[in-house]
């Protein structure tokens, strides 16, 4: 089997299967009562952090292939963008039903206009007042051009370097991801700090990299002048 | 309801010394012998348990759950409110001390050892002593208090805690009069709380209440809870319970309780003191700079609650703060 067929059929669906495992593990649980006392929040933070972790692994797979020279790295960057998409999604759902819509009064009951118009209302007021919230929604909506763009006939429509100009939304994606983690909890910001760390390393990097190749393109310049 | 000169004594677990026949009791080498066994058994458990996934320690690990000796007075606080399951409120707990997840303190407080238990009282009292938990309580009737507990985190329970108000002891270590605040704090030992070893938190933890507050009939302190004694990750061997106040205000595994002058410093407010005050009365006007206060998931439902001032306890307590600004003494 060649290495593009071996990576196409073997690798990529074990990669596939395995960024599930979180989500198969969570149902699962669910199923089976098994999610803390408070089951709404205990998935909110679990997809939460899933979220995060794929985020990373998206911004690590261009410096680790820079670095090793494993070029096949690149074809697992959609794949793995989109589940940190997925995760989120369901981050937030949970967060739009358990938080923001448990929390509403319902006085023309569930169905209802005004249930709708409360809902939308108390998402606003907390996007506006909560900063952890207005990051976190600056996170994931940061995400949504690059899910809807991530396709191969959108690369064609935007052209390779307008595609790659939105793309790099994701370093936003990283910095809010972290800042809104780092917020959310209470005390114990040693979590929170790995992951700053770990994202601060890998925007560190390409930034070392663009720097280097600015000044590898204007040597040729100071050597002619 | 027969008050009992000793409700609470450590080495007769089941019955008051005077009820127990000599015949009754287990010779050691057989009580040990079944205590083996029951271990031997429960980590076999704990190993089938492990061999499924998701089964939690938690659940795994569970505790010998032993019912407290002698009388325990009904109070006729929280009539009307059904007690969450023993399964939540021994499994989902804040207890920094030996993990920050909820469900942590529960895997972990195996290690705290709760017997011998000495409290020191010092500070402005006619009679500071360190007194060993037995003799702490022993004085006092126990008795039921079914209380809702609101957490900062905008959670609440109803537990059903076995206690003795705190005013009892206050009276009997006699405050001096210039005594106006009442300092607790908890266990500080690495070994029993490996949570400890991280300083998420300034350890020892602190907690304080204005001395009107802790006299008050509301306020006790639990040794137990479902007429058992208190599991490790619940605060065992004694807690404070102060049910219109956030959930950490009801500081656990006590091992000082000193009577000062000065506004105690509570291990939160040092930590955050944007977000979290000394008087952490339940407050749904005032929201936490992170998130509002004005509901609350009480544990097991799905639709959030409105959050009561006083938590619901402001017939009791309002008088305590007449004329304060409770948005800015938060």
């Amino acid at each position: 089997m060649s290495a593009d067929r071996w990576i196409r059929w073997v690798v990529k669906p074990i990669v596939f299967l395995a960024a599930l495992v979180p989500f198969a593990y969570l149902a699962w649980r669910a199923y089976h009562g098994n999610l803390t006392a408070d089951p709404l929040t205990k998935v909110t933070n679990d997809t939460g952090i899933w979220t995060l972790r794929f985020v990373v692994v998206t911004l690590a797979l261009t410096p680790v292939r820079r670095l090793t020279g494993w070029n096949a790295l690149v074809r697992f960057r959609r794949m793995i963008g989109l589940f940190a998409f997925f995760y989120g999604s369901l981050h937030v759902l949970t967060y739009l039903v358990g938080d923001r819509f448990a929390s509403l009064d319902f006085p023309d009951g569930f169905v209802a206009l005004s249930t709708v118009r409360n809902l939308l209302a108390s998402i606003w007021e907390d996007i506006a007042k909560r900063p952890y919230i207005t990051v976190g929604f600056i996170a994931f909506v940061s995400m949504i051009p690059l899910a809807l763009t991530s396709t191969k006939d959108w690369i064609r429509r935007l052209g390779g370097r307008n595609w790659q100009r939105i793309h790099r939304l994701v370093y936003l994606t990283g910095i809010a991801g972290v800042t809104h983690y780092w917020w959310r909890v209470k005390a114990d910001t040693s979590n929170p700090a790995v992951y700053a760390l770990i994202v601060a390393l890998l925007l560190g990097f390409r930034l070392a990299l663009s720097l280097k190749k600015s000044r590898w393109l204007r040597r040729p310049a100071e050597v002619g002048a | 309801m027969p008050l009992a000169p000793c409700p609470y004594n450590e080495l007769m677990l089941l019955k008051p010394a005077s009820d127990i026949r000599s015949s009754e009791i287990t010779d050691k080498k057989v009580y040990l012998q079944r205590r083996e066994f029951i271990r031997a058994a429960a980590m076999t458990s704990i190993g089938a348990a492990a061999g499924t996934l998701g089964v939690t320690q938690a659940e795994a690990q569970s505790w010998p759950r032993v019912k407290i000796a002698g009388p325990i007075q009904a109070s006729g606080w929280g009539k009307g409110e059904k007690p969450n399951a023993y399964e939540d409120i021994t499994t989902y707990n804040n207890f920094y001390e030996f993990g920050t997840e909820k469900d942590e303190p529960a895997r972990n407080a195996h290690t705290l050892r709760t017997r011998p238990w000495t409290v020191k009282v010092d500070g402005m009292v006619a009679k500071p002593a360190d007194y060993l938990l037995d003799d702490l309580i022993k004085p006092h009737a126990l008795e039921d208090r079914v209380y809702r507990l609101r957490c900062v985190e905008r959670w609440s329970m109803v537990i059903p805690w076995v206690g003795i108000p705190l005013a009892s002891l206050l009276k009997r270590i006699e405050p001096q009069t210039t005594a106006k605040f009442v300092e607790f704090t908890t266990l500080n030992d690495p070994k029993q709380m490996p949570g400890q070893r991280r300083s998420v938190l300034d350890w020892p933890y602190v907690e304080g209440l204005r001395l009107d507050e802790a006299m008050h009939p509301l306020t006790i302190l639990a040794v137990g809870m479902f007429g058992e004694y208190l599991p490790n990750q619940n605060g065992a061997p004694i807690r404070l319970v102060v049910p219109w106040k956030y959930g950490f205000k009801s500081i656990k595994s006590i091992v000082r309780i000193r009577l000062t002058d000065r506004q105690p410093v509570n291990s939160w407010q040092v930590s955050a003191p944007s977000e979290y005050g000394f008087y952490s009365n339940v407050n749904p006007e005032r929201d936490h700079p992170r998130w509002s206060q004005a509901r609350e998931r009480r544990i097991g439902e799905f639709l959030m609650r409105p959050t009561l001032m006083f938590n619901g306890y402001g017939d009791q307590v309002a008088s305590l703060y007449a004329g304060m600004d409770l948005k800015r003494n938060y």
